[in-house]
């Protein structure tokens, strides 16, 4: 028998449907692949292989019968992020320890109810904060990429880096993740995987972990753009419980996938062509171009004149945010409690062991962006700046652009342990510069593997589109999977 | 703007964060750059923009107030540290 997990989501969906093969053999074989890989790889934080048998035996009956949602049977990973009832949810950080909420979220809800089965918990960045995955309490991800002719581990991205890097892997056949600047879309792009964050609004944020509440959306990684486009039909969808979440219909993305380019207007923004941006990813986003200029859509300049203010403006607003959302970790509750002499000294001794350095870090910004005297020339400010960052696109979609084309990351995956990264932290922040500007106006993007860097690593490219346009997302991103016609397989050492 | 030793220590407390006083230095560089960087913010002229409030243009719905929830108080501290009688238990608040 072929290994059923190399197969793509879909073709593991008509299998089951053409019942080649079972649910419980499906996930048996995922359940397998983790518990050899994940010694190397890091990927699940936690595993729940009972829980996945007992789901796969419940596909298995549906689909003897000729039943079942269009998931039924797949099993997926989930985002450390999502509050999974009975189960793991930690937001990869010391201060939930033991958190094992008594609810679901909305998101893995509506993947269960359309039959899909849950293998475990992914890595990911503390309370999705990092470029790397190297802040989770649990330790790194490690990508199954290497350099060509290199043993050094490198990084799948971040926050969603379990998620990359178990969908990339073949530990699981597709896997939630969130993007509050890019952590859908950056992870993606380093591991050769299709990651889009849809429209704000378009999937419901109750029961996600928040961390900036007006940037965060959920979506989904996967091995495939039709892959991609299925999980995030199942994931969208009205929420009467996230006040945020729009009532609009979700359309069968799956369906749009083969739509083409014919006839679209692509825009180029002048304004990504970064100073010391490495010539492959020049070339690489020119070859895009090319690519769907080949299937009839039609390339044009366009101005984003504040690009540039995106990545500023957004490390004062979600630190803001998340200073305030995170306000909740307190040793009261739910996790972590380190007593103290009082209960303010309990809070702070609490938040000090129980939060990560970089959690930390932004929390303290973020208070201080909020702080008296200064909320007005910060906050008030940067959401100011969003408001001309939204018209840009608005601008450029008024004057007939359907979709923009831009790199996914200024570069392919780097090293664990990055010496000049670890010092600077602006320098991380810089991984996000191509992707934050789409959660600044809310809009749809996706991250499509496109080529692969000099030491063989994948290259990933973006396209940015209309709110609650993501099904031409899908088509012109299915076209540069097409024509890339590249194998983004990794070569797996684990 | 930039931020002091004891700019960062009121900081943490207003965050509930304890700062020791070793880390002290180093919050104070990594604020400071973070600052640094935001500050290319000021470039931009925005009188008369508005700040955004809410990036889909759509106002924010209201629901009927009427108690459409709860009455499991067993399951809201599952989860705690500490508790007793289905009540959060901290250290002692007033004297």
């Amino acid at each position: 028998m072929t290994d059923l997990t190399k197969l793509s989501l879909s073709d593991a969906a008509k299998g089951l449907k053409a019942k080649s093969f079972t649910a419980t053999e499906l996930t048996g074989a995922y359940l397998k692949a983790i518990e050899a890989a994940n010694p190397s790889l890091n990927a699940y934080v936690a595993v729940t292989p009972d829980q996945a048998l007992e789901m796969a035996k419940a596909s298995d009956e549906k689909l003897v019968q000729g039943q079942g949602g269009p998931l039924e049977g797949i099993p997926l990973g989930v985002k450390d992020l999502f509050a999974t009832k009975g189960v793991h949810t930690q937001a990869a950080s010391h201060i939930l320890d033991g958190f094992k909420p008594e609810y679901e979220s909305t998101v893995t809800a509506n993947l269960w109810r359309d039959g899909a089965v849950m293998l475990g918990k992914l890595n990911m960045d503390e309370f999705a904060m990092g470029s790397s995955n190297e802040t989770s309490y649990y330790g790194p991800v490690v990508s199954p990429f290497r350099a060509e002719g290199s043993n050094a581990n490198l990084v799948p991205g971040g926050s969603s880096g379990g998620s990359a890097a178990a969908v990339s892997a073949w530990l699981c056949a597709g896997a939630t993740a969130t993007d509050t600047g890019g952590s859908i879309r950056q992870p993606a792009a380093f591991t050769g995987t299709v990651g889009i964050k849809p429209t704000y609004g378009r999937a419901s944020r109750w029961g996600t972990v928040a961390f900036a509440s007006s940037l965060d959306q959920a979506g989904p990684i996967a091995r495939t753009v039709e892959d991609a486009a299925m999980l995030l039909t199942s994931m969208s969808g009205y929420d009467v419980k996230d006040s945020t979440s729009v009532d609009l219909a979700v359309p069968d993305f799956a369906a749009a996938v083969e739509r083409g380019v014919k006839g679209l207007t692509i825009g180029v923004p002048k304004e990504y062509r970064m100073e010391g941006m490495p010539a492959e990813i020049e070339k690489l986003w020119a070859q895009g171009l090319d690519w769907l200029k080949a299937e009839g859509a039609t390339v044009k300049d366009i101005s984003l004149p504040h690009t540039k203010y995106a990545l500023p403006a957004y490390y004062i607003v979600a630190p803001a945010e998340a200073s305030s959302n995170l306000a909740r970790y307190d040793g009261v509750k739910y996790g972590l409690r380190v007593s103290g002499k009082d209960i303010t000294d309990m809070y702070e001794l609490t938040r000090a062991a129980g939060f990560g350095r970089e959690v930390k870090r932004r929390i303290m910004i973020g208070t201080y962006v909020l702080s008296a005297g200064y909320f007005d020339a910060y906050y008030v400010k940067a959401q100011k700046v969003r408001t001309l960052i939204k018209k840009d696109f608005e601008d450029a979609f008024h004057a007939g652009v359907d979709a923009i084309l831009t790199p996914a990351t200024p570069s392919a995956a780097f090293g664990i342990g990055d010496e000049a990264l670890a010092a600077d932290p602006v320098a991380m922040y810089l991984n996000d510069v191509f992707t934050v500007t789409v959660n600044m106006a809310g809009l749809p993007g996706i991250a499509v593997p496109a080529g692969k860097d000099a030491a063989g690593l994948p290259l990933g490219l973006q396209l940015i589109g209309k709110p609650f346009d993501e099904e031409t997302l899908f088509a012109a991103a299915r076209v540069i999977e097409k024509s890339a016609g590249g194998d983004f397989a990794p070569k797996p050492w684990w | 703007m930039s931020v002091d030793a004891a700019t960062v220590k009121r900081i943490g407390r207003l965050a509930r964060i304890r700062i020791e006083e070793e880390e002290v230095a180093g919050y104070q560089s990594e604020l400071n750059a973070i600052l640094g960087f935001v500050e290319q913010l000021s470039e931009i002229d925005v009188d008369g923009v508005e700040p955004m409030t809410s990036v889909t243009p759509m106002t924010l719905r209201r629901r009927d107030d009427v108690i459409s929830d709860g009455g499991y108080a067993d399951k809201i501290v599952a989860n705690a540290p500490l508790t007793e009688d289905n009540f959060f238990m901290v250290p002692k608040v007033v004297e």
